[in-house]
C-alpha cells in the first residue's frame, strides 16, 4: 500500500537514485572515453562535469524548468483571483505561500516545481485561466500544492536536469550520425561510440522516468487535492476541460512531460507524428484521464 | 542472556518509547496553538478593515443606520470576547452581520461604483474566504491531536501527562460546507 507518508520519504530515496546514476552513467561514459585517447584528464572531466549538474539540478531545477515553459511570475493585482485561491488553499493545507507563475499559453495544463515546501512555485497556463471556473481552478491549484506538500516537485524537476540532458544528448549524437554532415566524411568513431551507447541508454533513461514518476502519484496528487478542497467534482471537471482542449502546448518536451496536470503531448499531435507510437509510449507518465476522473467520482 | 539484562532492554524500549509519544503530544499541540493564532491574523485583518468600509458607506445619504450599528456592535463583541467557544460564537455574528450589509448594498447603485467600496467588499469577502481556511486548518489540527489522545497506546500517555483534547470546537460554518458540497463552488 503506498500512502502519502512512505511516498514522502521514496520520493527522497529515489532522488539520491536518480542523481548517483547520472553520476555513475556520465563516469561510464568519461571512463570510455579516457581509455579511448589514453588521457585521465577527461575522466577527471567527466566526474567534474557530473557534480556540476547534479549540483545545479538540485539547486537551479525549478529555475530551468520555468526557463523552459516561458513562465512569468503573476502579481496579486493582475492574476487577484488566481493568487487569493492559491493563498487561501495554502492555509488551508498549511503550506508556505507559493510563487505564482503564468504561463502564457492557450493550451490549459498546470504543473509544480521547486525544491522543497519553502522554495516551491506552480504555473498555469493562460488557457487555463481562461477556460475553468472558480471551484475547477480550485482542484487544479490543490491538485499542484498536493505535489509540493507530496515532496513530488523536487524528483521531478532534478528528472527534468538530469534525464533531458540525457535525452537532449542522444537526440543530438542520434542526429549527428545519421543526418550530419555531407555522406562521404565518416563520423568520427568515438562519436559513433558514444552515439551507441546514449541509444541503449535511451530506454533505460524512460524506464528511469517510468519509476521516478510512477503513475501513482497522479491519483495521489489527485486524492489530496480532493480532501483539500472537499469537492473532487471540481478537479474532475478541470480534468475533463482540459482533455478536451485539442491543443497541444508548444513549449512542452519529453523532458518537462511529466511536470504537467494532463499529459502535454495529444494523440493527434502533428508536430510529432514521427514520434507518437513507440517513443510517446516509452514516454507516456500519465494515467488515461477516464481512470482519474473516475477514482476521483468514486466510480472505481 | 541473563533475565535482568533482558528485564533491563524491556525498560529501555519502554522509556524510548514513553519519550517518543510525549514528543509527539507535545509537537501536535504546538500545532494547533500555531493554528489558532493564524486564525487570529485574519481577525485581526478584519477589524482593520470593518471602520474603513464603515466610513465609505456612512457618505450615501439615508443609508441604513441600523445595519452599520450592528456591525459595529458585533465588531466590539468580537474583539472583547473571552474564551474559544464565546469568541467563535461572536466572529460567526459578525460575518452575518457583514453579510447583510453587502445584502443591503445592492440597493444602492452609486455605492456599488464606487470604486473604494469594491475594493473593500473584495478584501473582506477574501478575508472571509481566509479565516474559513484557517479554521480548516485549525480543525484538521485539532483532529490529528484528537486522534492522539484517544487511540491506543498513545491514550494512556495522554492521561498520565494531561494532554486533554479541550480544544476542539464545533463550526457552524465550515460544517455547512463540509456537508454541503454546492457551496464551496461560490
Amino acid at each position: 500500500m503506498s500512502n502519502l507518508y512512505s511516498t514522502q520519504s521514496s520520493n527522497v530515496w529515489k532522488t539520491w537514485l536518480l542523481m548517483s546514476t547520472f553520476l555513475i552513467v556520465v563516469m561510464m561514459l568519461g571512463w570510455f572515453l579516457s581509455y579511448y585517447y589514453n588521457s585521465y584528464a577527461i575522466l577527471l572531466v567527466a566526474f567534474g562535469f557530473s557534480m556540476v549538474m547534479n549540483f545545479i539540478s538540485y539547486w537551479f531545477s525549478d529555475k530551468i524548468v520555468l526557463k523552459i515553459s516561458g513562465a512569468k511570475e503573476a502579481s496579486k493585482q493582475e492574476y487577484y483571483d488566481l493568487y487569493t485561491l492559491v493563498e487561501n488553499l495554502s492555509i488551508t493545507t498549511g503550506l508556505p505561500m507559493p510563487k505564482v507563475y503564468v504561463i502564457p499559453e492557450e493550451a490549459p495544463n498546470a504543473f509544480a516545481t521547486g525544491r522543497n515546501e519553502k522554495h516551491a512555485t506552480i504555473a498555469f497556463t493562460t488557457g487555463l485561466l481562461q477556460i475553468l471556473d472558480k471551484a475547477e481552478l480550485e482542484g487544479v491549484i490543490a491538485h499542484e500544492l498536493a505535489h509540493v506538500k507530496n515532496k513530488d516537485i523536487l524528483l521531478q524537476s532534478v528528472v527534468v536536469v538530469l534525464v533531458g540532458f540525457v535525452t537532449l544528448l542522444s537526440d543530438f549524437f542520434m542526429h549527428s550520425m545519421f543526418f550530419g554532415g555531407d555522406r562521404d566524411s565518416k563520423p568520427h568513431p568515438a562519436l559513433l561510440v558514444i552515439g551507441i551507447v546514449l541509444l541503449i541508454l535511451s530506454p533505460f533513461v524512460a524506464t528511469i522516468i517510468q519509476l521516478a514518476i510512477s503513475r501513482k502519484r497522479e491519483f495521489l496528487a489527485d486524492a489530496t487535492a480532493a480532501l483539500m478542497t472537499r469537492y473532487p467534482e471540481g478537479l474532475a471537471s478541470a480534468l475533463q476541460k482540459i482533455t478536451a482542449h485539442a491543443q497541444p502546448l508548444k513549449k512542452a518536451n519529453h523532458a518537462t512531460a511529466h511536470l504537467y496536470i494532463s499529459d502535454p503531448y495529444k494523440e493527434f499531435d502533428r508536430n510529432h507524428k514521427e514520434k507518437v507510437g513507440f517513443f510517446h509510449k516509452l514516454f507516456l507518465t500519465h494515467p488515461p484521464v477516464e481512470e482519474r476522473i473516475a477514482s476521483l467520482m468514486g466510480k472505481k | 542472556m541473563s533475565p535482568i539484562v533482558i528485564f533491563g532492554i524491556i525498560i529501555a524500549v519502554a522509556v524510548i518509547a514513553v519519550i517518543a509519544l510525549y514528543n509527539r503530544f507535545v509537537t501536535l499541540q504546538t500545532r494547533v496553538a500555531e493554528a489558532s493564532s493564524d486564525i487570529e491574523v485574519q481577525f485581526k485583518r478584519r477589524y482593520d478593515l470593518i471602520p474603513n468600509l464603515i466610513e465609505t458607506v456612512k457618505g450615501y445619504a439615508n443609508f441604513e443606520q441600523s445595519t452599520l450599528q450592528q456591525v459595529t456592535e458585533a465588531r466590539t463583541t468580537a474583539m472583547n470576547a473571552e474564551g474559544f467557544q464565546e469568541e467563535a460564537e461572536a466572529q460567526n455574528m459578525l460575518s452575518g452581520t457583514l453579510k447583510s450589509l453587502f445584502a443591503v448594498t445592492e440597493a444602492y447603485p452609486d455605492l456599488k461604483a464606487n470604486q473604494n467600496f469594491l475594493e473593500l467588499q473584495r478584501e473582506l469577502t477574501d478575508t472571509e474566504n481566509k479565516i474559513q481556511a484557517a479554521r480548516r486548518f485549525f480543525n484538521a489540527n485539532v483532529r490529528d491531536f484528537t486522534i492522539a489522545t484517544k487511540t491506543f497506546p498513545s491514550n494512556i500517555i495522554a492521561s498520565i501527562f494531561g494532554f486533554k483534547s479541550d480544544a476542539f470546537f464545533e463550526l457552524p460554518e465550515g460544517e455547512a460546507a463540509a456537508k454541503d458540497p454546492v457551496k464551496v463552488a461560490f
